[in-house]
């Protein structure tokens, strides 16, 4: 549905984007993760068709778009970053704009209002002044102008940037609600939210793409620890764990008063000791009181890819 | 079509529920209305005086109270008139609504378009207002009305080309000051070239009374119609119109 070719833009002397391919598939939310400044909206504007590539194509369900803008943002619903809407308008008057700036016949305005009224909760702020509403409200009115007119792809970038944690679950739930039938380019760079929404992730720093898959791959990436509680004494506890096969480095930690030991146990080329682990401290007598897989987090896996850019 | 009246429908709404509107059709009001009165006053008082005299035959209505308001009204357009159309474009280039605007599947041309009848909207509106003047007059005397009619005619071309040159600075910036201050200072120069016509020998004195606003204005006012006055002020608002659009689509070149 989106396919970016190489995408290189320079404005004067400063590289934004070098050499930046990728695509969507039809139904699919693809997350673009990366620090500010880094080179997303440069690429989100690319395709929206606000300023041409310096080099490389992006075709959006199969139209260029740059040569066939036109015919690319018929079919494009757009969030810009920060939400640049009419603040001095009422909320149902602003969308009735846009659905007409988007091409919905005057006689179907107000069905089409109405949907994307009622698909955004924003029925009960609809007579409103845009510039009045919270920011969750004033967020979900750029997604309905966005949703106007039933686009078949969907470009957000930072939805849900100043948003509380409510407001927060409340985009997401919107956004992810979308997932199968719209094809969605989604601009973020906090993690846990990309991780979340996106069947795949693009990460991009510097103004390159270092890394494109599912979260769980990249997360998968790199090496697992595991995580213990044992009540039991420390020094024996220490030296049966290192006798197990499999077992790299520890790092322990004793609480004096209950004398609970928490482990963290690095394995050697990730492998799966976890049941090796249980038996070994069951045997020796010991409580085991929590144990569980660390997987590193999305945010170590972009930290260390972005870091290592440099 | 519907883009253009969709965007003039939100421009006009956009000035009729903020105070712009109100304000300059205000202050356009009392300042046409002073200019009105004060002809008119001046005119009872040579009336009165060369009534008492044998010769009174070059006292007209026309000459002393039409003549002299068009051609204030002018003057105040060029200073009302960058205040119109300052923030057309420089406020959505600086709260980023262009971008999401040029989105959409619309022409640069529709955009234009749309606020340029946005704004003549509001201009006709200031100058219908004063028809009420040459109504008065038509009521106590005897004004000439293809005076009339002309007049408003060079009003109308001036005020079309005002506003085109008021977008074009307006695309120029997103400080709506600086879009302000542009087109104010760029609509005083144009007034302004004609007056060294006379210093500047034949040939370029000729060139620059060409290209005063002031001079073309002036047949209008005097109840003249010629085609180069029309003609002049057509190019300059295509031109200014052109330039304008040239600017909005220049983003999308630079590659």
């Amino acid at each position: 549905m989106i396919e970016a070719t190489r995408l290189t833009k320079r404005f004067g002397t400063i590289t934004a984007i070098k050499n930046v391919s990728f695509h969507v598939d039809k139904g699919e939310i693809l997350g673009f993760l990366g620090p500010n400044g880094a080179g997303k909206t440069t690429t989100i504007r690319i395709l929206t068709g606000l300023f041409p590539a310096t080099s490389g194509s992006a075709r959006i369900a199969g139209f260029d778009v740059f040569d066939q803008s036109i015919e690319v943002r018929k079919r494009l619903g757009y969030l810009p970053e920060n939400v640049p809407i009419y603040n001095e308008m009422p909320v149902s008057a602003y969308l009735k704009f846009a659905a007409s700036m988007k091409g919905v016949e005057a006689k179907n305005a107000t069905k089409e209002v109405a949907r994307v009224l009622d698909r955004c909760s924003l029925v009960p702020v609809k007579n409103r002044i845009i510039g009045k509403l919270s920011k969750g409200f004033r967020q979900r009115v750029g997604i309905a102008q966005a949703i106007l007119r039933n686009p078949d792809v969907l470009i957000l970038d930072e939805p849900t940037i100043g948003l509380d944690p409510k407001q927060i679950t409340d985009i997401r739930k919107l956004i992810m609600g979308f997932a199968g039938r719209k094809t969605v380019i989604l601009s973020s760079h906090i993690l846990p939210e990309v991780s979340m929404m996106c069947r795949r992730v693009a990460i991009i720093n510097n103004g390159r793409i270092v890394a494109i898959d599912t979260p769980q791959c990249l997360t998968g990436r790199t090496a697992d620890k595991v995580f213990l509680e044992i009540k039991g004494p420390e020094v024996e506890v220490l030296t049966r764990l290192r006798g197990i096969p499999g077992v790299g480095s520890i790092a322990s930690e004793i609480d004096q008063k209950t004398g609970i030991g928490r482990y963290t146990v690095k394995t050697k080329d990730g492998k799966e000791i976890r049941g090796t682990l249980s038996r070994s401290i069951i045997t020796a007598g010991w409580s085991l009181l929590e144990m569980r897989a660390v997987r590193p987090s999305l945010e170590d896996v972009f930290i260390r890819l972005t870091r290592e850019e440099r | 079509m519907r883009n253009i009246y969709s965007i003039w429908k939100r421009e006009v709404y956009v000035y009729f529920t903020s105070p712009i509107a109100y304000v300059i059709l205000t202050t356009f009001l009392v300042l046409s209305g002073y200019i009105f009165y004060s002809s008119v006053a001046f005119f009872s008082n040579i009336s009165l005086q060369a009534s008492q005299m044998e010769y009174a035959g070059d006292i007209n209505v026309t000459e002393i109270v039409l003549k002299p308001t068009f051609r204030n009204i002018s003057v105040f357009m060029l200073m009302m008139m960058p205040i119109i159309t300052m923030k057309l474009f420089a406020e959505e280039q600086k709260t980023g609504t262009l971008e999401l605007i040029m989105s959409y599947p619309i022409r640069e041309v529709e955009l234009l378009m749309g606020k340029f009848a946005a704004a003549f909207t509001i201009f006709l509106a200031m100058i219908s207002l004063t028809g009420f003047y040459p109504a008065l007059l038509y009521k106590y005397a005897a004004p000439d009305t293809g005076t009339v009619i002309t007049g408003y005619i060079g009003l109308f071309l001036l005020g079309g080309a005002f506003i085109a040159m008021g977008l074009m600075f307006s695309s120029f910036t997103e400080n709506q000051i600086v879009a302000a201050a542009g087109s104010f200072g760029a609509l005083l120069i144009f007034w302004l070239l004609g007056w060294c016509e006379t210093f500047a020998g034949s040939g370029w004195g000729s060139l620059l009374a060409h290209l005063s606003f002031l001079k073309h204005f002036e047949n209008f006012s005097k109840g003249i119609v010629d085609t180069r006055d029309i003609v002049y002020y057509f190019n300059l608002t295509i031109l200014f119109l052109f330039i304008t659009i040239r600017s909005l689509e220049s983003k999308r070149w630079q590659r």
